[in-house]
């Protein structure tokens, strides 16, 4: 590439997607409308634990409208379940884990037993969705009450059984281990040992899901609209479940708005839509509403963790034990993925010698447990900084010093970690200062003695302000792979299409701006397609923070293929030896010699088959290349985070005065972009701290049903937030990406409880579970001053 | 999430709405800004046959200067009380209130004849109604009915009104001279229900309470009236003590219930806490005022 070519990697293009999704143009799955199009309303389970006894279908069918109306007995030898494993793992991991996974496979809609409310156990298909509606009310179903297993604590030892070929309600075991775990606590001069509760919260994103499906009995084919994040996922499974070949089967997701994990995976109404478009020759809709989306969409969290912490008179941590149950509903649809991402990150940025984790993953009647941005990192990095600060609270240090103490310094970069990663390889953090980066933070708050005298001063005043900190690692950019396809036809223009899968994080800008700067063009002139299987044959999706660096790395692989054939074709006009050639400015030259050059449009003529083509002996007609890009293992990413607080002790109120992170994702391809996903992220977090929470009561019945009880942040909740980006490049890609769109949410939680706790020092403050309650709050005040009397 | 099947009439005035409610009855519901009922209609969980849809009717908007009192028609826009300056003058707790109620959007579309009607225990205007002694103006077909706000709140979600009957008009009076006032609430998140809120107004004559007026919110099944804290002001002043013996005798005189968001414990406190910051609001504003 010439030196004078503008690099578009770093800077804040504005978004392409912006225009049309400001002037409320874009194409969601609900603005889709097709002609004939049928709706369908589902019922939905409002038992925890039932057998279905009989459902009676007769008053629904005979409604005017309906078309078609089912219950699981018409699909059980129709349609197979999904399958438990969507995501798989290498064997390299199985045997540094010694997993026993056994997660269930998911019956589309159940015909013998239902496990969670919200459970599909019906279906109507109608003309409108109101008569849908209207017609599904009228389904009886004869149910037999089972005993609920209510939370993963009471699975361990309950009769019940989610799952019958499940003894214990154990879908899977996990361990893992680095060094001698049990020595070193024997030894440690000090020990902490608690329990740490992160609650059940959940995605949550603007849009619901949807699916839209249309057979084409012509060609015999299928092509399914989604909101989704994984459609070659949708395509796999829609294709298993109908028996068609994937050819056959296009998948695509329209504009999408938001997943953050919550739709990182297939459900079952993604392949019943398909279905039922096939059965019934019609194109058929079914928009979730926010009262299904949240009984039926995947929640997350809700770990249990029991810690033991070794550590010297210094701070100095020199073990770590950590045993975990996951409640992951009734299925697990990303097998058990958190439950690795939570062993493997949990000693996040510190250097300890020592750890050992047990994890079981239990069956329980709530919904399914999937990821959702952090995907088991906050729950850990909760447990790990909170232990942090009561080890300083012990002994008398400054919890940012027993940061300090602990944290792997630049110089011991790389630094194995001793445990396998999901993908299999030794983990190994590559790049990064995670000292310097808790120095910014606390710099972002005003620095940490400046905030202790602030903070003594207002406490003589009856004024309670805490520092709360947090930091965490994270790994990005995982594997198996993702695909492109770059190609360049006559119009000159730099074609790209990958498996990504955009859900509203720029997805089009940025790949626009990598795929510039790796052909040296105007970014005006790359044309990027995304989440569409019909233009990537092998694709993986957008989850896992993942897609800048594995998207990017198929685009450059693919264009690299391509980049061969243009400079031997160039090579062949220009009479020129190709190490001669440079791309510059939308052309292929000779260098320092301006007038020697051809446009890719040109070359792309050139390449044509046919009898006046312009190509050397040997090479393929077309500009065109095909990759899948198979990273060597994740890149990691890190933050450091500070936040004040004040706490009104009247009411229990927490207000959050300031908030800062402190982010490295190695190079930035878009700082505007990266700094809006961070932000997002922490805002996700700040609401699963204070006021998000997926409640159920002791029938396994769900309590919160609509956004007047499920409280999300809204704007004017969110406290002032600073974001500095670091950008250590990682030295596992040409670009030095790293992935961070989970990361700011990983952090707040225990941001926030560190801080309060740091607050009311002086009544003794302790919260290890989430979410920070008002009510909570004044209960501690009330003990604290009823011990003092 | 779609309503059950129904019908809608428009009448395009109040004689045709209240022949429409006398002949439906039980069976229709009168739509005004439709930020509670349209809600419970998706859920299905009310049903009527007939909505009788309000919007169309204009002459029950509007904010008229009656002398010693304002009045006020059921369909005016929440946001129009707002920023009416006749409100903001004479009727400030009222305004004051109106600021606090959900968000901006909620308040342009709901009005206070809707809020008032739909007597949510946890709303601002059912509390205000009972501070400030608000008369409310019912129609039928069969005439007119003036409620005192103290009869017309009888249980959550229910009202005096008559299944054929409609709240038309809304008689606030003028706040006093010497008089001041607060509206202070505490929600889970801005725009909440209030998990309690207290509406104030207090008349001082030669620095000492004359009149005092409390009522809370959020803490029971209906707003109501904190009489005991009241007389404790009227005889013991607003100094730093009585206030302290007010908001005590207002935390304990009220009857919350739990829920997910708050025990009632902690919203008993919490009626407590802001009785104090009410109070505290009025005295320092009587302060500026005077």
């Amino acid at each position: 590439m010439a030196d004078t070519m503008p690099s578009y990697i770093g800077r804040s293009v504005v978004r392409r997607e912006d225009n049309r999704l400001l002037k409320g143009a874009g194409t969601f799955v609900g603005d889709m409308k097709l002609d004939g199009m049928l709706h369908v309303a589902i019922v939905r389970s409002q038992l925890a634990h039932a057998r279905i006894n009989a459902i009676d279908l007769d008053a629904a069918r005979g409604v005017d409208g309906v078309a078609l109306a089912l219950a699981g007995a018409d699909l059980k030898d129709v349609l197979p379940p999904i399958s438990g494993m969507q995501v798989t793992a290498p064997k390299t991991w199985r045997d540094g884990m010694d997993p026993r996974i056994e997660i269930p496979d998911q019956t589309l809609v159940p015909h013998d037993k239902l496990r969670y409310v919200g459970e599909p156990y019906a279906l109507v298909v109608a003309s409108d969705r109101y008569i849908a509606e209207d017609a599904a009310e009228l389904i009886e179903g004869d149910f037999e009450t089972l005993p609920p297993v209510a939370n993963a604590e009471a699975a361990v030892n309950a009769d019940a059984l989610v799952h019958d070929h499940l003894p214990g309600n154990i879908a899977a075991t996990l361990h893992a281990k680095k060094g001698d775990g049990e020595t070193a606590l024997e030894t440690a001069p000090r020990r902490l040992k608690r329990r740490y509760f992160h609650h059940r919260y959940a995605a949550m994103p603007m849009e619901c899901r949807g699916v839209v499906a249309e057979y084409d009995s012509r060609t015999d084919s299928i092509t399914v609209w989604s909101s989704t994040q994984v459609v070659h996922w949708v395509r796999r499974e829609v294709a298993n479940a109908l028996d068609m070949p994937e050819e056959r089967v296009r998948v695509v997701a329209p504009d999408v708005g938001g997943g953050f994990g919550g739709k990182g995976h297939v459900y079952p109404e993604d392949i019943l839509v398909a279905y039922l478009a096939k059965r019934l020759g019609r194109p058929v809709k079914w928009l979730e509403d926010r009262h299904e989306h949240l009984l039926n969409a995947a929640h997350s969290r809700d770990n249990l963790f029991d810690i033991e912490v070794g550590f010297d008179d210094d701070g100095k941590i020199s073990v770590v034990k950590n045993y975990f149950l996951v409640d992951s509903g009734a299925y697990s649809p990303v097998g058990a993925a958190i439950a690795g991402n939570s062993i493997a990150h949990f000693m996040g940025p510190y250097d300890i010698p020592h750890y050992e984790s047990d994890c079981k993953v239990m069956m329980t009647n709530r919904t399914p447990n999937a990821p959702y941005r952090g995907a088991g990192r906050p729950e850990v990095a909760f447990a790990m900084e909170r232990s942090i600060d009561l080890i300083a609270n012990e002994l008398e240090l400054d919890p940012a010093e027993v940061r300090f103490r602990n944290m792997i310094q630049p110089e011991q970069m790389p630094y194995a970690v001793g445990l396998p990663y999901r993908d299999g390889v030794m983990i190994e953090y590559d790049s990064g200062d995670y000292p310097e980066a808790l120095r910014k933070a606390l710099d972002g708050v005003g620095g940490l003695d400046a905030f202790r005298k602030r903070q003594k001063k207002a406490l003589a005043e009856g004024r309670y302000l805490g520092l709360g900190l947090g930091c965490y690692v994270e790994g990005t950019g995982i594997g198996p792979f993702e695909g492109a396809t770059v190609k360049i036809d006559s119009s000159g223009k730099v074609m790209v299409a990958t498996g990504a899968c955009p859900q509203g994080q720029g997805h089009e800008t940025a790949f626009a701006q990598v795929a510039a700067d790796i052909w040296g063009v105007d970014i005006d002139d790359v044309v990027v397609t995304l989440a569409d299987t019909s233009h990537v044959t092998m694709g993986y999706g957008t989850i896992a923070s993942r897609s800048a660096v594995t998207a990017s790395g198929a685009i450059q692989e693919s264009s690299d293929k391509v980049k061969e054939k243009v400079f031997a074709i160039a090579a062949n006009v220009l009479e020129a030896s190709e190490s001669d050639l440079e791309l510059r400015d939308g052309s292929v030259g000779v260098k320092g010699v301006p007038e020697m050059s051809m446009t890719l449009k040109e070359v792309a003529r050139a390449a044509l088959p046919g009898w006046i083509h312009q190509r050397p002996e040997g090479i393929e007609a077309g500009l065109e290349g095909t990759a899948y890009y198979e990273p060597p293992t994740v890149t990691w990413a890190y933050a450091a985070n500070a936040a004040i607080v004040e706490i009104d002790t009247q009411t229990g109120v927490v207000k959050i005065e300031n908030y800062v992170e402190v982010h490295d994702a190695g190079t930035l391809i878009n700082p505007a972009i990266a700094d809006g996903q961070v932000k997002g992220g922490l805002v996700q977090g700040i609401g699963g701290g204070l006021f998000e929470e997926l409640s159920y009561d002791e029938h396994g019945q769900l309590m919160t049903g609509s956004f007047m009880d499920y409280l999300l942040p809204t704007a004017s909740d969110v406290p002032p937030i600073n974001v500095i980006h670091s950008e250590t490049p990682s030295p596992r890609n040409s670009f030095g990406f790293k992935g961070l769109g989970e990361g700011g949410a990983i952090a707040p939680p225990v941001v926030i409880a560190n801080a309060v706790c740091d607050a009311l020092k002086p009544f003794g403050a302790e919260l290890n579970s989430t979410p920070v309650r008002a009510e909570d709050i004044l209960n501690i005040l009330d003990a604290g001053a009823a011990a003092a009397e | 999430m779609k309503p059950p099947p129904l019908d809608i009439l428009s009448p395009s005035s109040l004689i045709e709405a209240l022949a429409l409610l006398s002949e439906h009855g039980d069976a229709a519901r009168p739509l005004a800004g439709g930020q509670s009922l349209v809600p419970l209609l998706n859920f299905r969980l009310s049903r009527p046959e007939i909505l009788i849809d309000l919007n169309r009717i204009s002459d029950l908007a509007f904010i008229k200067d009656g002398g010693d009192h304002i009045a006020i028609g059921a369909m005016t826009r929440e946001r129009t009380i707002e920023e009416n300056e006749l409100v903001r003058d004479q009727a400030p707790l009222l305004q004051e209130a109106t600021t606090q109620i959900a968000h901006l959007p909620i308040r342009s579309r709901g009005t206070i004849g809707g809020s008032l009607a739909n007597a949510d225990p946890a709303a601002e205007y059912p509390a205000v109604a009972l501070a400030l002694e608000i008369e409310l103006v019912t129609q039928s077909v069969r005439g007119e009915r003036r409620i005192k706000a103290a009869a017309f709140f009888e249980d959550v979600l229910t009202t005096a009104l008559e299944p054929d009957e409609l709240l038309t008009e809304i008689i606030v009076p003028k706040a006093p001279p010497g008089s001041s006032s607060a509206f202070v609430e505490i929600a889970r998140r801005h725009g909440d229900f209030a998990l309690a809120g207290v509406a104030a107004q207090i008349t001082f004559a030669n620095n000492a309470p004359a009149d005092v007026c409390l009522a809370v919110c959020g803490a029971g099944s209906t707003a109501s009236r904190l009489t005991t804290a009241e007389e404790i002001i009227l005889q013991d002043g607003v100094g730093v003590e009585a206030v302290k013996a007010a908001s005590a005798a207002a935390a304990a005189s009220v009857d919350p219930m739990s829920d997910l968001h708050a025990s009632a414990d902690y919203r008993r406190r919490l009626v407590g806490v802001m009785t104090t910051r009410a109070l505290e609001k009025v005295v320092q504003r009587a302060a500026v005022t005077s």
